[in-house]
């Protein structure tokens, strides 16, 4: 049976131009596709979209919809407007968490298209800002079968509302020369210790974990989770003699003088005379840029890594916060070292659900009860490392001075041993 | 609910079944990569082994007809191995040089934009807009199809100082995040309380909870308890919205777009930096928001001639100025662009540095 088009001028507009056009990928679904039900669903999605762009409007309602033993994962979509276009009024997204680092293969694709467009609308993302594969369009009945299905081959629902949240990673290891951890191990060992707590929303409100392999931090750790882990090195970065006077070579003293030596935010570099290059190790804060700029010539050393930050978030509601060093520096090579990264994140976490207020992220409550309170709370000594510079306001009482310096040179004596 | 099916509660999945042989093998063992040419990247193992990525733009609203054509070019002319990188592009992973050709020009053919590696401008990071939020002011797919449109030389090729990320958000929570150009919305109106609906629907204490200015308070309203904003403090930002929906902030006029640049994620050569205000007042104007991606162009272009390289966009302001910033992409300066937030004493001039 035919079904009646909606008219989509404004729309069509968004299939001229060179870029793919997501308009035409739903009208295909709408006009070729096997199934009716997805020819019919996406004509009124079409339709209800086209509404949105006359009016400029959004039409769709929140809810709750999730699926058997879980409290989360769905984000319930139900029209106002479902009366005119009444095949698509139910259109919940299905967060589904990603393998770490975002790989797969064609074959494991088409699987999941297959269960896809057996139960949804065939529209599908990878990823979304949180870094879940969206499933965008099921009814309520759907979203169960349809997780039920990837479920028994190896998919799970990713976070939504106040739970922690489906992690990221970068590519690292895999496939990147500036990897100074094993970023997948991170990302699904803190991840999947707090799978109920992902199903289950029951935490003050988000909780992101991301993981970068190093600096340059391709995953947006620092500024968009809560529990940001950053892959870095304390020994000495390699440099390869040879390759450096290659890059001189090719682009000349002036290029190396200019984009590398006077680049380094810490002034740790120099050019010598024979063309080779001389690295003060002790002021280098490992940025990043000389090693993005010669990455033949200069790689991470070998005592590697990571810096674990907290509290990183977006506006809402006391403005952008970026994540605060808590951990310098801590190795992960031993099951035992994972196991302790793991750990610092249950006890941040239930340090949070305990004294965040409703809807406060990490980084808020952080803001609100002071960090040097915070680190008292989860139990990890104050560390210059943590700041931009100390304190500038003399407003603060300092009668505990005398301990606290003690206790200083004991952990400086401790740590010499 | 006896016969209901107990879900496995799998989490995430091991990536180690997914990822490419070579990369299994050489894993954590990679020694350089280099940039052969726009969109494809070479990087080579300490064993000798060398991988070829072939990255390409999509419409990232995948339809699974464009799902299945991606997979069948990766059957096809690559190795059945895919990577999907934070923006949403997608990479092919290939062990054999060349299948390197064949492999672009099939995603070519198929509508797919091979480029976005390095210098260039790569894929928007973008949220769901109208198509599928519950707060959204305006669309993120359309547009983000609309802007690529005008910048798909700029993805295809590395011509910028440094690479550059382009960030939309349907509402000022900023989904889209940090960029080194935002385009945001940006509401100007407080909002609409429709007054019969705020007592079944929302919560009301803690919509109060929720205002970042203490602009909302409990009212009684035609004897039904309600909610009141303060619109003298309301700085619009939308708050209230999601936990209440009849407290309708979108309009069709009122919400404009706003301009925000210098965001950066990266520690390289600096500490990560927020994005900051240079436009606002831009209308929401589907289906191709033509004067926001104007003002875009103008930036870039500035940007791309301005920059030394290696510059993010934040790094060429902190080298030029910010007053030199205005004049070059011909925006005003006014008194909105004057922080009033917590912390906005650290964003003011105490000192004597200024550019003549």
């Amino acid at each position: 049976m035919a079904i009646q088009k909606h008219h989509t001028p404004m729309l069509d507009q968004l299939e001229e131009g060179p870029w793919p056009s997501f308009i035409s990928g739903i009208k295909r679904l709408r006009d070729q596709h096997p199934d009716a039900r997805i020819n019919e669903v996406t004509n009124d999605l079409l339709g209800q979209l086209e509404h949105s762009y006359e009016t400029r409007k959004g039409y769709w309602k929140g809810g709750t919809v999730s699926v058997y033993g879980y409290g989360g994962g769905i984000i319930p979509r139900f029209s106002e407007v479902g009366k005119a276009f009444p095949k698509s009024k139910e259109f919940h997204t299905i967060r589904v968490q990603p393998p770490a680092g975002n790989h797969y293969s064609t074959a494991m694709l088409r699987q999941l298209a297959d269960s896809w467009e057996k139960h949804g609308s065939g529209l599908v993302t990878f990823h979304g800002q949180t870094g879940n594969i969206m499933f965008i369009g099921a009814d309520t009945p759907s979203t169960q079968r349809f997780f039920d299905e990837i479920n028994d081959y190896g998919w799970d629902l990713g976070g939504a509302g106040p739970c922690v949240r489906t992690a990221m990673s970068c590519i690292g290891s895999a496939r990147c020369e500036m990897s100074c951890t094993n970023e997948l191990k991170a990302h699904r060992l803190l991840v999947n210790n707090f799978t109920d707590d992902v199903h289950r929303p029951a935490l003050p409100y988000k909780f992101k974990f991301k993981v970068s392999g190093c600096a340059n931090d391709c995953q947006n750790a620092i500024e968009r989770s809560d529990f940001a882990v950053i892959g870095t090195w304390r020994d000495d970065m390699k440099v390869d003699q040879a390759e450096v006077k290659a890059y001189v070579a090719q682009k000349g003293r002036q290029y190396i003088i200019d984009n590398v030596v006077t680049r380094c935010p810490t002034h740790a570099l120099s050019l010598n005379d024979d063309n080779t290059l001389a690295v003060n190790n002790r002021d280098c804060v490992r940025c990043m840029h000389c090693l993005n700029v010669m990455p033949k010539a200069l790689h991470p050393g070998d005592d590697k890594g990571v810096t674990i930050l907290i509290g990183g978030k977006r506006t809402l509601k006391i403005g952008d916060l970026m994540g605060t060093v808590v951990v310098p520096f801590k190795k992960l090579e031993t099951e035992e070292d994972y196991e302790s990264m793991v750990e610092l994140a249950e006890t941040i976490i239930d340090f949070w659900a305990e004294n965040g207020l409703e809807h406060e992220r990490c980084g808020e409550m952080i803001e609100r009860i002071g960090l040097a309170n915070f680190l008292e709370g989860i139990g990890i000594e104050p560390d210059p490392n943590m700041l931009s510079h100390p304190r500038q306001s003399s407003y603060i009482r300092m009668d505990g001075w005398d301990e606290a310096a003690e206790e200083w040179f004991e952990r400086q004596a401790v740590a010499g041993e | 609910m006896a016969d209901m099916r107990e879900p496995i509660e799998s989490g995430c999945p091991d990536p180690w079944q997914y990822m490419h042989p070579v990369m299994r093998k050489n894993f954590g063992q990679w020694k350089y990569h280099e940039h052969p040419r726009p969109g494809v990247l070479r990087h080579v193992a300490f064993s000798g082994d060398e991988i070829w990525t072939v990255k390409a733009g999509t419409q990232r609203i995948l339809d699974v007809f464009s799902l299945r054509k991606l997979c069948d070019i990766g059957d096809q002319y690559a190795d059945g191995h895919v990577h999907f990188t934070i923006r949403s592009s997608i990479e092919f992973l290939v062990t054999d040089q060349a299948k390197v050709e064949p492999l672009i020009q099939a995603l070519e053919e198929a509508g797919f934009i091979v480029g976005g590696t390095q210098n260039s401008v790569t894929m928007i990071s973008h949220t769901q807009g109208w198509l599928h939020c519950d707060i959204p002011g305006t669309d993120a797919s359309g547009v983000v199809k609309a802007m690529m449109d005008e910048l798909i030389d700029e993805f295809r090729n590395t011509n910028m100082p440094n690479r550059v990320h382009i960030t939309t958000s349907c509402c000022q929570i900023n989904c889209g995040g940090q960029g080194d150009i935002a385009i945001n919305v940006q509401h100007t109106k407080p909002p609409k309380i429709n007054h019969d609906l705020v007592a079944n629907v929302c919560e009301r204490p803690s919509v109060v909870a929720r205002c970042p200015v203490a602009a909302i308070r409990p009212a009684l309203v035609n004897g039904k308890p309600s909610l009141e904003v303060d619109e003298r403090k309301c700085i619009c930002c939308g708050a209230c919205y999601p936990p209440c929906p009849p407290m309708q902030i979108n309009d069709a006029e009122h919400t404009k777009l706003a301009i925000w640049v210098g965001g950066n994620h990266s520690n390289a050569r600096g500490k990560p930096t927020f994005q900051k205000l240079v436009a606002a007042g831009i209308p929401n104007n589907p289906p191709r928001w033509p004067e926001a991606t104007g003002i875009v162009k103008r930036i870039l272009k500035a940007y791309k001639e301005g920059a030394r390289d290696w510059e993010r966009i934040n790094e060429w302001i902190e080298r030029i100025g910010w007053p030199r910033f205005f004049e070059e992409v011909e925006l005003p300066f006014t008194k909105y662009h004057i922080d009033t937030w917590r912390g906005a004493r650290n964003s003011f001039n105490a000192s004597t540095y200024i550019r003549f």
